[in-house]
């Protein structure tokens, strides 16, 4: 029934189909129900995706980075800490997993520092919908960065000759227990995204934050060789914690204390953050 | 009338620092019509919009949009309104389908129901062909039809529109009248910004003249046009040095001196009666001198601006604001 009568002005050069459609895709019609959270929160994560898909150069940093820092560190370090490349490797994969997660964490407060002074977002922040959708549908993407480099350390790891006592499960408990950590920390740059002015600020502090996060750590070396007080440091480290978890997952050792101890942090940094990431994002600028 | 009015504010303020972005803003704007806010750079069109679209607190007064106030229910003022920003509020990565996809899903449109719907909307605004582009690629007008697209997918109550023709051509900014009046028809009331007199004036029931955040005027187009008191008579005779002769005959007739404009046949008399416009082209007639063309035009925005504040409408630096 839409035969609208569609008087053609005479000066109408103008194409009285286009003119009929507007019409039609003008008319009222009913709002459909407002969606829940979740849906609102899948919706964002939609357009992680989509995201990843027109801008692959994104995933570069994921991709390249894991490499160069397994094939690196192996090399350059193996011979001289555990006497063999392989055996160095065995000691080093799951610290080195850890590390380029963590360091993949820095993204997700660039991309949303990037993306949160667009226009799109005032556009979402005056639509009736889930508040923190934007911000939690955005962690998708960011699972899906963590999986990713995580997955290519692994491989690059067995090309060299990583070999996990725990085979394929422990691989996969190891990526589950990493991106949960990662989860966790990532409120830290959700919030430093939201309170920087500029992407470049977020990159240098996210790096001056992590990089003696991680090297201070058991990563590299076994903390048995260093001087006492650097010892205190480095067990204290929840970066520590991560890896010796990690560790015994691939190993086939871990137990339910080592995982929770791993996970404590990044807990209470979610409690924290996360409650102060959603009063920034709501700031009236 | 039941209905509550789209948009009741009562000294609507917002300071950025020392900045009174907007100082006491008082608008009251009925349901069902196109109200046009028309001011220069940073008189504080956008910071009124945000406003209203819940975007930004106000430090002071009150607003109500639709019946709901900004600052108490929010959540009830987004249900009904849509905004389309000054710059693109769509996502430049993303196609046009996608952009107008996502943003059903999440006002909760199946995912047919809400293809089906970006679809008959790109239709609409002649964007079929670049549906799978990405938005970075379209032209200014393109990308400002998919942002007012993005803005109607459930059709609002209210519709901001934040300078939706600014650098476009004219026939994009004819289809986006052609759009805005549409939306009218059908029931929306539309506030939008605007830096010209004229497309406040082609589009827009009432007016509200802005300027350093303050309303300066407000009313019809004809009764602000009547309250700066000049419409502008355009003239260009046939041979240059008939010039003077006809300012001077001008001048004789209307009793306000011509001005030579740089063109050597072109002169521009402001009237404050737009009816002695004839008495001038009869007098020149009986002079003996031909005209090339004449027009009658309407009063530009700087002259507005001229007749309100005594100030041309362009002037980027405020004199003696404070420096932050
Ligand atoms: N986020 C902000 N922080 C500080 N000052 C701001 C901010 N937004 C706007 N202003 C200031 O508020 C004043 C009004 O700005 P606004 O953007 O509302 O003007 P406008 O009428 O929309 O101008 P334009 O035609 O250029 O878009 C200006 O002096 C501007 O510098
Ligand atoms: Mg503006």
């Amino acid at each position: 029934m839409t035969e609208q009568d569609t008087m053609a002005t005479p000066d109408a050069a103008r194409d009285t189909s286009l003119e009929a459609a507007l019409q039609s895709a003008l008319a009222r019609r009913a709002a459909p129900r407002r969606p829940g959270a979740i849906s609102n929160a899948t919706m964002f994560g939609w357009r992680a995706l989509l995201k990843i898909k027109h801008v692959p150069e994104q995933l570069f940093d994921v991709v390249i980075t894991p490499v160069m820092f397994t094939v690196m560190f192996t090399y350059l370090f193996g011979g001289a800490l555990a006497g063999s490349t392989v055996d160095y490797l065995q000691f080093l994969l799951p610290g080195i997993l850890a590390q380029t997660v963590i360091f993949t964490t820095i993204y997700t407060g660039v991309t949303l520092n990037t993306d949160i002074s667009k226009g799109i977002y005032d556009r979402f922040k005056s639509m009736p919908i889930w508040a923190p959708s934007p911000l939690v549908g955005a962690m998708l993407g960011d699972f899906l960065r963590y999986t990713g480099s995580s997955v290519i350390v692994v491989l690059i790891g067995l090309l060299m000759g990583f070999r996990p006592e725990a085979g394929l499960s422990g691989v996969i408990w190891s990526m589950m227990l990493l991106n949960l950590f990662a989860f966790g920390i990532g409120w830290i740059f959700t919030t430093l995204g939201l309170l920087m002015r500029t992407p470049g600020t977020v990159m240098t502090i996210s790096w001056i934050v992590l990089m003696p996060l991680t090297f201070a750590s058991n990563v590299f070396v076994d903390p048995a060789t260093m001087p006492g007080w650097l010892q205190s440091v480095v067990n204290a480290n929840p970066v520590s914690h991560l890896v010796t978890a990690i560790r015994a997952l691939m190993a086939g050792t871990a137990n339910l204390g080592l995982l929770v101890k791993s996970l404590l942090m990044p807990a209470a940094i979610t409690v924290i953050f996360a409650p102060l990431a959603m009063v920034l994002y709501h700031r009236p600028r | 009338m039941a209905l509550p009015l789209a948009i009741e504010t009562h000294q609507l303020l917002k300071k950025f620092g020392t900045n009174r972005a907007v100082d006491g803003v008082d608008l009251s704007i009925p349901q069902g019509m196109v109200y046009g806010v028309l001011g220069p750079n940073g008189a504080g069109k956008t910071t009124t919009l945000r406003m209203l679209a819940t975007l930004l607190r106000p430090d002071g007064g009150e607003a109500h949009v639709l019946g709901h106030d900004v600052a108490r229910e929010p959540a009830r003022v987004r249900e009904r309104i849509s905004l389309t920003g000054q710059f693109a509020s769509v996502d430049e990565d993303l196609t046009g389908l996608e952009n107008l996809r996502l943003l059903a899903g999440l006002l909760g449109f199946r995912r047919r129901e809400g293809r089906q719907r970006a679809e008959e909307l790109l239709t609409a605004f002649s964007l079929t062909e670049a549906q799978n582009q990405q938005v970075k690629y379209y032209s200014g007008g393109m990308r400002r039809r998919l942002d007012i697209a993005a803005s109607i997918l459930v059709t609002p109550d209210l519709l901001f529109l934040d300078e939706p023709t600014t650098g476009l051509d004219p026939r994009s900014r004819n289809q986006v009248w052609d759009i805005v009046r549409a939306l009218v028809a059908g029931g929306t009331t539309v506030l939008l910004t605007t830096q010209y007199l004229e497309e406040a004036d082609r589009l827009a029931e009432r007016i509200a003249v802005i300027d350093r955040g303050r309303v300066i005027a407000e009313g019809t187009s004809a009764e602000l046009k009547a309250s700066v008191g000049t419409s502008v008579l355009h003239l260009s005779v046939l041979s240059p040095d008939q010039r003077e002769q006809a300012a001077g005959v001008l001048k004789d007739r209307l009793g306000v001196p011509a001005f030579r404009e740089a063109d050597p046949t072109a002169l521009t008399v402001q009237l404050d009666d737009t009816a002695r416009a004839p008495l001038a082209l009869h007098a020149l007639t009986e002079a003996g001198i031909p005209l090339r063309s004449f027009s009658l035009g309407q009063p530009s925005l700087d002259e507005v601006f001229m007749a309100l504040t005594g100030r041309p409408a362009e002037s980027d630096e405020p004199e003696k604001e404070v420096v932050v």
